[in-house]
């Protein structure tokens, strides 16, 4: 197993590598003058030029790959372009309330569909089914922004429960900003259940017709034992790899739902830097979504494997 | 539908009677305690009728069946594909599918009315006193478990020791490590035997066994059969075995029924049913399996024609009619009950015309092929041809320069094909004769070794080779259903290869098109057909009319028959041999069964890990002196006589893996007739006797042939049947 873990360590880190490559080079082609941005419209030659020396933005293309490389894995993640703020703790504290929000998210969200899903197949074909299957598409059919602005209108405008703007203060805890963070995160949910409880009920309907499920009810154990003790373990194993791909989604997602209800988030800063051309923003918080992606598939593919024996580790 | 009741009314109550009786002559046969006609049945099944629901209605999958089984007592269920015999299986334990259904009728176990049951006493029922062993073991064991929980989860009380003494008992060697075992980590044979440890574990009044040894290899088939059949004669259960084989069945059990399209159409003592089978349809399906010992220029098979019947469009009067060679106006009219006679019973209007010896109930046949002595053109040779396998290499191992482990798939392999004649290939499966009929048709790029097609090098690489070489070589697989594009039309299908390796023009191909579909005995209205409306049966004759379009000079059949029930597989052996006597094609022919490869090769090779073990004349390689190997391939046979004598040689184990091929003689970790450090030291010479009969062993051929006995008798050629009814070929599938 150790093995396993540090060898799919190793591919983590070529994955990065790899895309901190994509990242540099795709930035490089947005269109648009760095200096020019920053200096404005009347910024003479030789500021220009100054500036751009001062950047490093003189320097042949893979020099300036290495310097950002090693600057971003020495904890160098230079200075705002357009605000002239430190990077890091920007980024890192958008971060963290990102993950508050994608983790209350995945929390709601990963439960309650398994379970939809579990009932679903248990019942199959019954009305509690279809009533399941057919609100799951339904929601799932609606984008981001208008499930939230619904959201928005019933429990803030309507009913007046929850706030409609989610801006909490830095250094708001989880309990401070809990009321800040159930629209968008019911938002983000109802994005994630349909696709999860479908999957889990498809997955559940062919575990159901394995031929050790008639096995386990031959052996006269009460069909409670045979779906728990058997048929439940079986049958989340691909939902697990779907949560992880999800979360990828997840974190599209939360760029829509941080703008709509004006949540500090990573997605949030992510709009603002793209606005602004401000290219070390922009690679930072990029890497940072890859690096959260990956380790949510590392994650999950850990938990595949430890849970399903016919995975080896070697 | 023909499921109206009123005309077995009258027969049913003489027919208990009469089974009754048959039951408890066994009975006191068995029971050493003096048991007699007290002795309460462990099934008793009366008038049952299940049936699916379905769109539009009802499907009746097994029909007014009726049926005894005494405790201690081998029943055998035998039927084709779709006669209803799992369904009625796992009726026996109210085990049905969510939308199966019991009509009608009665089943008791040991006196209980089993459908009256609630679920807590029918869960009960599941646990103690009914089991089942499951065709496929591999997906009837959940495969994220240890399997020692699993079937310990199956006992009433016990924990693990108990579990492992049943482990014991079941004949596996390492009691404790099958425990922490999961599942996928057991061999086939393995598994099989966990399922009948947990089979066994509640000590059930009633075993059910459906096809316990069909997707095994024929030795460890062997083994589990003897091991069931030792099982069974320990204790006093009452079994139930389900199979499509003739000789299974006829090795384990006490007494046989026969299913056809959901009804009984015959029930006797095993013995009784072979030798004198009374219904038409059980003459045919003995008719229809080749017996080892008899080759096609003995005797030809005896095909049954058509196809079992849609259960949504049954015939009337009774379901064989369509099917039967002699049937009369009268059973096409009514539905016939039982004649009964002497403890047995036939669902046929004309079994007492049977029984008299004033009927044969016997399906027409060609007649057997007579061979004239060939010219010995070689149109195929192989010489040492091999194929490695890299495996197990990640990224990381290339990075870091790790060797290449290799499989060694096939290793070695000299082989000659003739004009005309057919060369059979078998082994167990991973013995590589898959993997040499693809490196010769170029499906795999052999590693190394000359292959020669028609005088000429035929290239290892398959982009190396013109189309010429296509035209001369074709190939059929085993699973018709994967090998033809369900989107394409027959006639589109066989049209290609007219048009590309022939160079036709569409309307010269499409006649020679119905040419070929005639050649394969198919109406020309088979070329607008798709695959997905074919029968099995079709769809194969298509394959090969396809591989014969090129004429080929050498064709490859993978399994081709396998997956074939035994009356449709019969008429395609019989096919084949028309068809290789009207063109002269030259075929290997790989199977692992040897009954068929011995009916249709001329001669045989016997391959075991990538490597020949064996080859001769056909005739040769049944007869001693044998390889050890094929000795007891040849004893794993089951056969379908149940008075044949036969050795039992059984083999240790598993194969081992081909990463790993054993020292010496390859052989030598499960040969019977290991003779000590020469074979783990070193490579056996080829012995070769003065008629070409090759042997690859250490042991000298005199030697071999004194200690050798035959493995088995042969079966008798029946010859006076066989001239009086030869009127006209074989047509399965060709009234439509």
């Amino acid at each position: 197993m150790a093995k396993y873990i540090s060898r799919r360590l190793a591919f983590l880190v070529l994955t990065l590598l790899l895309t901190s490559v994509i990242i540099f080079a795709i930035t490089q082609l947005l269109p648009g003058d760095v200096a020019r941005v920053i200096l404005g419209r009347e910024a003479s030659e030789t500021a220009l030029k100054n500036l751009r020396e001062q950047l490093g933005l003189d320097r042949p293309l893979p020099l300036q790959y290495v310097a950002w490389l090693g600057g971003f894995v020495t904890g160098n993640w230079g200075d705002s372009y357009s605000t002239g703020q430190a990077i890091r703790p920007l980024v890192l504290e958008r971060a963290g309330n990102s993950l508050m929000l994608a983790g209350l998210t995945l929390l709601v969200a990963v439960p309650t569909a398994v379970v939809l899903g579990v009932v679903a197949a248990l019942r199959e074909d019954s009305w509690i089914d279809n009533v399941i299957s057919i609100g799951s598409l339904s929601v799932v059919g609606l984008p981001e922004f208008v499930t939230g602005v619904i959201l928005i209108e019933i429990f803030s405008f309507q009913l007046g429960w929850l706030p409609a703007n989610s801006s909490i203060r830095p250094g708001d805890g989880f309990v401070e900003a809990l009321p800040f963070l159930i629209l968008p995160a019911l938002t983000a949910t109802l994005v994630l259940l349909a696709y999860i409880a479908r999957l889990t009920r498809t997955s559940m309907v062919e575990e159901l017709q394995r031929p050790y499920v008639r096995t386990a009810a031959l052996k006269g154990i009460s069909r409670r034992e045979v779906i728990f003790g058997h048929v439940l373990k079986n049958a989340l194993m691909p939902t697990i790899t779907v949560i992880a791909i999800s979360f990828g989604w997840l974190i599209a997602g939360l760029i829509v739902v941080e703008n709509v209800f004006n949540y500090p988030g990573l997605g949030r800063l992510l709009t603002f830097a793209i606005d602004r051309r401000d290219l070390p923003l922009l690679q930072a918080i990029t890497l940072l979504a890859v690096l959260g992606f990956a380790v949510a598939n590392l994650i999950a593919d850990l938990l595949y494997a430890y849970l399903n024996p016919r995975i080896e580790y070697e | 539908m023909s499921t109206s009741p009123t005309p077995d009314s009258a027969t049913d109550s003489a027919t208990d009677s009469v089974t009754d009786a048959t039951s408890t002559d066994r009975t006191t046969d068995r029971a050493t305690n003096g048991a007699t006609r007290d002795v309460t049945p462990t099934i008793e099944v009366r008038d049952l009728s299940v049936s699916y629901r379905q769109k539009g209605g009802y499907l009746d999958a097994v029909r007014d069946v009726s049926l005894t089984i005494m405790p201690g007592q081998t029943y055998g269920l035998v039927g084709e594909s779709g006669s209803g015999k799992s369904t009625l299986a796992l009726a026996l334990m109210r085990y049905l599918a969510k939308n199966g259904e019991v009509r009608s009728g009665s089943i008791s176990l040991g006196g209980d009315d089993l459908l009256a049951m609630s679920d807590r006493q029918l869960s009960e029922v599941w646990q103690k006193r009914v089991k089942l062993v499951p065709q496929n073991p591999l997906p009837s064991l959940n495969p994220s478990q240890r399997v020692g929980k699993q079937v310990q989860e199956g006992l009433v009380r016990g924990g693990k020791q108990e579990v492992l003494d049943l482990f014991e008992s079941v004949g596996l060697a390492d009691p404790l490590r099958v425990y922490t075992s999961y599942p996928h980590e057991l061999s086939g044979g393995m598994q099989q035997r966990v399922m009948i440890a947990l089979a066994l574990g509640g000590e059930p009044e009633l075993l059910v066994l459906d096809e316990p040894t069909t997707n095994l290899d024929v030795t460890t088939e062997a083994t589990i059969l003897d091991l069931i059949s030792e099982l069974i004669a320990e204790r006093n259960t009452a079994v139930l075995y389900v199979s499509h084989s003739l000789g299974v069945v006829s090795k384990v059990c006490d007494r046989v029924a026969v299913l056809y399209a959901g009804e009984l159409v015959e029930d006797a003592a095993v013995d009784e049913l072979y030798d004198k089978p009374l219904h038409p349809y059980t003459q045919g399906l003995l008719d229809s399996v080749p017996r080892i010992g008899q080759d096609k220029s003995q005797v030809s098979l005896r095909p049954i024609p058509g196809q079992i019947p849609d259960l949504g469009d049954l015939p009337s009067g009774c379901v064989f009619t369509p099917r039967c060679p002699v049937a009369i106006d009268k059973c096409s009219e009514v539905h016939p009950g039982f004649y009964e006679t002497g403890g047995r019973r036939s669902r046929c209007h004309r079994s007492n015309e049977i029984d008299e010896g004033g009927l044969e109930p016997r399906q027409p046949t060609d007649a057997a092929q007579t061979r004239a002595v060939r010219d010995v053109e070689q149109v195929l040779t192989l010489r040492d041809v091999e194929k490695n396998f890299a495996v197990g290499r990640s990224l990381f191992d290339t990075l870091r320069g790790k060797p290449v482990r290799q499989v060694h798939a096939v290793d070695g392999i000299d082989l000659t094909l003739h004009r005309g004649r057919t060369l059979g290939l078998v082994g167990e499966s991973g013995s590589g004769k898959s993997t040499l009929a693809r490196c010769v048709i170029g499906l795999y790029e052999a590693s190394s070794g000359e292959m020669e097609l028609l005088d000429m090098p035929l290239r290892r690489a398959l982009d190396e080779r013109d189309t010429e070489v296509l035209k001369h070589l074709q190939m059929v697989f085993q699973s018709s259903d994967e090998a033809l594009n369900p989107y394409i039309r027959v006639g589109d299908a066989l049209r290609r290869p007219f048009m590309r390796l022939a160079g036709l023009s569409r309307d010269d191909a499409d006649e020679r098109v119905a040419e070929l579909l005639a050649s394969v005995k198919l109406s020309a209205q088979y070329a607008a057909r798709l695959p997905g409306e074919l029968s099995g049966g079709e769809k194969q004759r298509v394959a090969i009319a396809r591989a014969f379009a090129s004429q080929p000079d050498v064709l490859l059949f993978d399994e081709a028959v396998s997956g074939l029930d035994v009356s449709v597989q019969a008429a395609i052996l019989n096919l084949l041999g028309t068809l290789q006597e009207e063109r002269d094609t030259a075929y290997l022919f790989i199977s692992h069964d040897l009954s068929v490869v011995s009916y249709l090769a001329d001669e045989v090779a016997v391959v075991y890990l990538g490597h020949l073990m064996e080859v001769g004349k056909t005739r040769q390689v049944l007869e001693p002196p044998y390889h050890p190997y094929t000795e007891a391939l040849l004893s794993a046979i089951p056969l379908i006589d149940p008075n044949a004598k036969q050795q039992q040689i059984r083999l240790e184990g598993d194969v081992p893996s081909p990463l790993d091929i054993p020292s010496g003689c390859r052989f030598h970790t499960r040969c019977p007739r290991f003779i000590g450090d020469i074979c783990v030291d070193k490579e056996p010479p080829w012995q070769e006797d003065e008629d070409g009969h090759r042997i690859y062993c250490h042991i000298p051929l005199g030697e071999l042939k004194e200690t050798q006995q035959r493995v088995f008798t042969f079966a008798r050629p029946d010859t006076e049947t066989q001239t009086q009814l030869n009127k006209q070929p074989d047509e399965e599938g060709v009234r439509g």
